[in-house]
């Protein structure tokens, strides 16, 4: 199933939370959804979802609008909501039954459903506590199992990690990895790495719009911009180096990095390499090179170009 | 259907988790058991077999009990966010409404029902007007629909449970006794109008033996008045957190 987001627009008083957005996620696709806090990405999966009616615009999943049969979308979406609400006075088996049977899972099959979601999502130790003694992880984990349950074909996880400690990062991430080869999946989070360890695409917002959206290769390769090396060159003079750098037609700008194990950072001018000229430079000179590293920007770094103005 | 029924089901347990409905269940029938059978214008003093003194207790009782059932019923749910738990599976605004009705209704139902005991026990040692009885137990179940719709609607007005719960208190006075006193202080057309509203005049027809379609029409109308409005309020998700 697609889900077509057109035009969605949605204002708390005077202030837009999503401004006039519009994108398109493909079946099988694992979408990424990044943004700082407040940038509108609980409110666009919460009108997905049917939660919210948005002002303007609509939102399409496999061809139904979510104001004319949110009833058919809703069956086929599973969403974990932000904070993970769960009822906290239900113990897990008696919880997850209880969406099974809002789900319409009939009878016979709802004990098969539950005791899968319990070994996927690894709840065995913990299936007959009540949800309120649980740790905050092994709630995640119910939050997840109730919005698999019922075998959706498309999955809306709102900041499926956070409060979770780096072990249970790493497994709940395995575990959305594995889930979305089959399914579709809107992930939001604040964390890059993150989507960059899921997702297919990733779709940046701030300030209610689209900023970019794109792969996370797509991304780098935009912000790239200039060449910038990291350079270790040894066998002479700092000094003299430095300054035979600078003299270079493709270098840009040369800084220090480290003067003892004369390391620089070399930037090169717009669209020009300067490995060759460097590897010339030294065979005149009869410098050797110790360390010669591409730097990539990191996406952290993007992100923050993006997001903050 | 079945929505609606899994939804009430869920609820009522949770009724039975918190403990709320024992507690409500045994001071119910503390209260009632009292002043039927030992205290005040009971059984043995009336010297009749009637059930009038349980009825008058029990209407005044559950009036005060349902605004404390209620209160958390929608307002609880949007704090806790499960609302959106709930609102996002397939289940309709109209749907999760009637759920949280039901469930108060069900338990009332269930309170109400050992006191049935009240009247074997009548049946056995004297002469029972069995039709007052039943219609006696019809008013009941009458009217704390009308308060449990009331209760409803006020706990989706408010977030905060004791406004939605004082709310729906200070509405029921005005059903309860207000209106009956206003339509003692008026004559002709205003005081017939007060008499109409007053859910008191509804309560003693009916438990004098007499089911007008008038009285049924002011039950119903109320509660899906309250339904309705409750509804609306849930769809447009006017609710503040």
């Amino acid at each position: 199933m697609d889900i077509v987001v057109e035009h969605l627009t949605k204002r708390y008083g005077p202030q837009k939370a999503v401004d006039n957005v519009s994108f398109r996620v493909k079946a099988g696709e694992v979408l990424g959804f990044l943004g700082p806090n407040g940038a509108g990405k609980t409110t666009t999966m919460k009108a997905i979802s049917c939660y919210i009616n948005p002002d303007e615009g609509d939102v399409k999943v496999g061809g139904y609008s979510i104001k004319e049969h949110p009833e058919i979308i809703k069956k086929n979406i599973g969403y974990l909501p932000e904070n993970n609400p769960l009822y906290q006075d239900m113990n897990i088996i008696d919880f997850l039954e209880f969406i099974a049977k809002i789900h319409g899972i009939p009878k016979y099959l709802i004990a098969e459903r539950i005791l899968d979601m319990v070994r996927i999502c690894g709840l065995e130790g913990e299936k007959h506590k009540l949800i309120s003694e649980l740790s905050k992880g092994y709630q995640q984990r119910v939050g997840l199992a109730q919005a698999l349950i019922h075998d959706p074909e498309i999955l809306i996880l709102d900041e499926p990690t956070t409060g979770l400690d780096p072990n249970q990062i790493v497994e709940i991430r395995e575990l959305i990895k594995r889930i979305g080869k089959e399914k579709t999946v809107i992930l939001s989070s604040h964390i890059l790495a993150e989507v960059e360890a899921t997702c297919d695409r990733i779709l940046i917002i701030n300030n209610g719009r689209i900023v970019v959206d794109g792969t996370a290769e797509e991304l780098r390769k935009q912000a790239a911009g200039n060449e910038i090396l990291k350079l270790g060159i040894q066998g002479g003079d700092v000094n003299d180096i430095f300054e035979n750098l600078l003299n270079l037609e493709t270098i840009d700008s040369v800084d220090f990095i480290d003067i003892d194990k004369q390391l620089f950072e070399v930037q090169s001018l717009k669209e020009e390499t300067s490995v060759k000229a460097i590897f010339d430079l030294c065979v005149q000179n009869n410098y050797y090179i110790s360390e010669l590293t591409p730097t990539e920007k990191k996406l952290e770094d993007i992100f923050r170009q993006l997001t903050l103005h | 259907m079945k929505q609606i029924l899994h939804i009430a089901y869920r609820e009522l347990n949770s009724f039975f988790d918190s403990l709320t409905a024992y507690v409500l269940i045994i001071i119910f029938l503390g209260f009632s058991g009292f002043f039927t059978w030992i205290y005040g214008a009971d059984v043995f003093f009336l010297g009749q077999a009637s059930l009038d003194t349980f009825f008058t207790v029990a209407y005044w009782s559950l009036f005060i009990f349902i605004p404390a059932l209620t209160m958390r019923s929608i307002a609880g749910e949007l704090k806790a966010g499960t609302l959106e738990l709930l609102l996002t599976k397939p289940v309709s605004d109209w749907q999760l409404i009637l759920g949280k009705f039901l469930s108060t209704f069900f338990l009332i139902g269930i309170a109400l029902t050992p006191t049935l005991f009240y009247y074997f026990t009548l049946w056995a040692i004297g002469p029972v007007d069995h039709s007052a009885i039943v219609l006696g137990y019809l008013g009941l179940l009458l009217m704390s629909m009308v308060y449990i719709s009331i209760g409803l609607l006020t706990s989706c007005l408010f977030s905060n449970p004791i406004v939605a719960s004082l709310t729906a208190l200070s509405i029921g006075i005005f059903f309860h006794i207000i209106f009956d006193v206003l339509a003692a202080n008026f004559v002709g057309f205003t005081g017939s109008v007060f008499s109409f509203l007053s859910l008191s005049t509804h309560f003693e027809s009916i438990t004098r033996g007499v089911v007008d379609t008038k009285d049924l029409i002011y039950f119903f109308s109320i509660s899906f008045f309250c339904l309705y409005s409750s509804k609306m309020i849930l769809s447009n998700r006017n609710l503040q957190v």
